[in-house]
């Protein structure tokens, strides 16, 4: 790896402004880092005529005065935002040949920040997952997996292949998209910095649907100021998604080095669950000890309906995913697997295009909204959904900021999970709270386990108040002291 | 609540997802797995709690004028259609 894949986007624009290098040579070094490391399986698609291309494009616009937030940047862009003439497949058979006519609206503004596409990550069957295995394109592997002899170590999920690309230094940020988690603890679990903004902060449209009340996307990135930089370029209001705030985002940057003084920090004690690693709740404790020593106030707060967050989600999530995934029915785009009659041919489409996971998922959502079952499940799951929501505000009455460990353990290896479903839901158990309510949320690396991976710690504060979340988050990280450099990736 | 293989048949054909034969036990399992873990909602009094549906608390979708956007676009509609003859989508009979 060259030193060009080392850097922060911070530093990048810094070296693209004076001149040390241009876009092309960047984005050239970051095509041969993917190249090296296609053994990862970080990448879907790789695009590197078309980033190439767009590189000097980004040069002759800097010739000419026209410097764009992100110009300049090259980016992974996880394979469940549409991107125009470019192969979109949300890594399911259903769609792995499909090319959208349109980009999706959080591409096109990074677009015209400047930035250049490097291809497409690798993610879960439709985001659903917390391993990146149930992709149709086969599983990602964790850069981390070399520093602790383990080839097969996930990467987390479902934006694995992003998390696990941004880590190794194959592009210098990407985008995820999370929905219970599928950005934070992948981020988590390969040692970067994955921020999920307020739902409605980035637009949901043309991003491929699972369950549209929490969809999020954000950004995925080596350091806290990345992330602000980022997340500016992406978020904005977008009148083609009906949930798009028109609330302005306020400039994150210059939340970043402000003091933490007398800024009041949350620690919830429903978090300390049956299961979580010792080293994960020291860590959680060493985490508040730092923004102390910051002058922050540390207080123990309640949120009495945490554990029930994850079974909520479980109904909610599959029951908004069997909706949105009923249009894959072979007769517009996307596969199909001819039958006898009409009916034959929705099933067998149906039934070969979806992998195992998105095919339970669509069955426990058909049956919770199904007749008989709706009040039950359906209408229970929407009800404790907003008690997690109030519990949420009122703990905003007592603190600005609560912080908790992403998740209950670091990584862990390919199939040690994917038999007992529920251990593999229980990955989410600490960001799915935040999902259910909306509210922003980012995880940082915070330290190593003894073993040798990294782990993380989240932060989440009141709806649209990222200015907070960014100003805490960045004290948490300079206190962690983790090096933003890049794994020194070496193939196997 | 108990999910066995006729229910499974039922929940398959309401998804139109084939579920093959020998599939169907072992979903079951899974599916009840699933729905005896989140059960525990039963736990949790929510009388009088009004659901949430949108993604944060009291969010008012707006509304717009019912105007054509974005017309015009055959091509691209057609684009990615499995089979599709003189500008329409060709697909399987659906009246006998």
């Amino acid at each position: 790896m060259s030193e060009l894949t080392a850097l922060t986007i911070a530093e990048a624009l810094q070296g693209l402004k004076a001149r040390e290098y241009t876009a092309e040579e960047l984005t050239e070094e970051h095509i041969k880092s993917i190249e090296a490391a296609r053994d990862l399986n970080a990448f879907v698609l790789e695009t590197p005529d078309q980033a190439i291309e767009d590189a000097r494009a980004s040069d002759v616009r800097r010739a000419g005065g026209e410097i764009g937030a992100l110009e300049g940047i090259p980016l992974g862009i996880k394979d469940l935002f549409c991107t125009k003439d470019i192969r979109t497949t949300a890594c399911s058979h259903i769609l792995d040949n499909f090319v959208p006519s349109y980009e999706s609206f959080v591409t096109e503004k990074l677009r015209a920040a400047g930035a250049t596409f490097l291809g497409k990550t690798n993610l879960d069957e439709f985001a659903m997952g917390s391993s990146n295995e149930t992709s149709y394109f086969g599983p990602v592997r964790n850069p981390w997996g070399q520093a602790v002899d383990d080839p097969g170590l996930v990467p987390g999920g479902s934006s694995g292949g992003s998390a696990s690309a941004v880590a190794a230094g194959l592009c210098l940020g990407a985008t995820g998209t999370d929905t219970g988690g599928s950005i934070r603890q992948p981020a988590a679990f390969c040692g970067i910095v994955g921020m999920k903004p307020t739902y409605g902060r980035c637009s949901r449209w043309g991003i491929v649907a699972f369950a549209s009340s929490l969809d999020q996307a954000g950004p995925m990135t080596r350091t806290v100021k990345d992330a602000a930089i980022m997340l500016e370029a992406m978020a904005g209001f977008d009148e083609n998604d009906s949930t798009s705030s028109q609330n302005v985002i306020p400039d994150l940057e210059a939340c970043l080095g402000q003091d933490i003084k007398g800024l009041r920090i949350g620690i919830p004690r429903e978090y300390r669950v049956e299961g979580m690693d010792q080293e994960i709740e020291t860590l959680w404790a060493k985490g508040a000890r730092w923004l102390e020593e910051q002058g922050a106030e540390v207080i123990e707060i309640s949120l009495p309906k945490t554990k029930y967050a994850l079974p909520t989600y479980y109904i909610i999530a599959p029951a908004e995913a069997s909706s949105n995934l009923a249009r894959y029915d072979g007769m517009r785009f996307g596969l199909r697997v001819d039958g006898q009659n009409l009916e034959e041919t929705y099933m067998k489409t149906r039934a070969e295009g979806f992998g195992a996971e998105v095919r339970r998922r669509v069955l426990i959502g058909t049956y919770v909204l199904s007749a008989g079952y709706y009040d039950a499940y359906y209408l229970k799951a929407q009800k404790v959904r907003r008690i997690i929501s109030e519990e949420f505000a009122s703990a905003f009455d007592q603190v600005d900021a609560v912080l908790t460990p992403t998740a209950p353990t670091p990584a862990f290896s390919q199939g040690a999970k994917t038999d007992d479903l529920i251990s593999m839901y229980l990955n989410d158990v600490f960001t799915v709270p935040a999902s259910l309510a909306g509210l922003p949320a980012i995880s940082i690396p915070a330290g190593l386990s003894s073993q040798g991976l990294p782990l993380g710690l989240q932060l989440i504060t009141r709806a649209f108040d990222e200015s907070t979340l960014f100003r805490v988050a960045g004290a948490l990280e300079e206190a962690a002291g983790w090096s933003p450099r890049p794994l020194k990736y070496q193939g196997s | 609540m108990s999910v066995d293989k006729s229910t499974v048949m039922r929940i398959s054909q309401l998804a139109r997802i084939e579920v093959a034969e020998g599939d169907q036990d072992k979903l079951a399992d899974e599916l009840n797995n699933i729905l005896t873990w989140v059960e525990q909602l039963n736990e949790v009094d929510t009388e009088g709690v009004a659901p949430m549906s949108s993604g944060l608390p009291g969010a008012v979708l707006p509304q717009r004028e019912d105007l054509v956007s974005a017309g015009n676009r055959q091509p691209d509609i057609l684009r990615n259609a499995p089979d599709s003859r003189s500008g329409f989508f060709v697909v399987p009979k659906v009246i006998e």
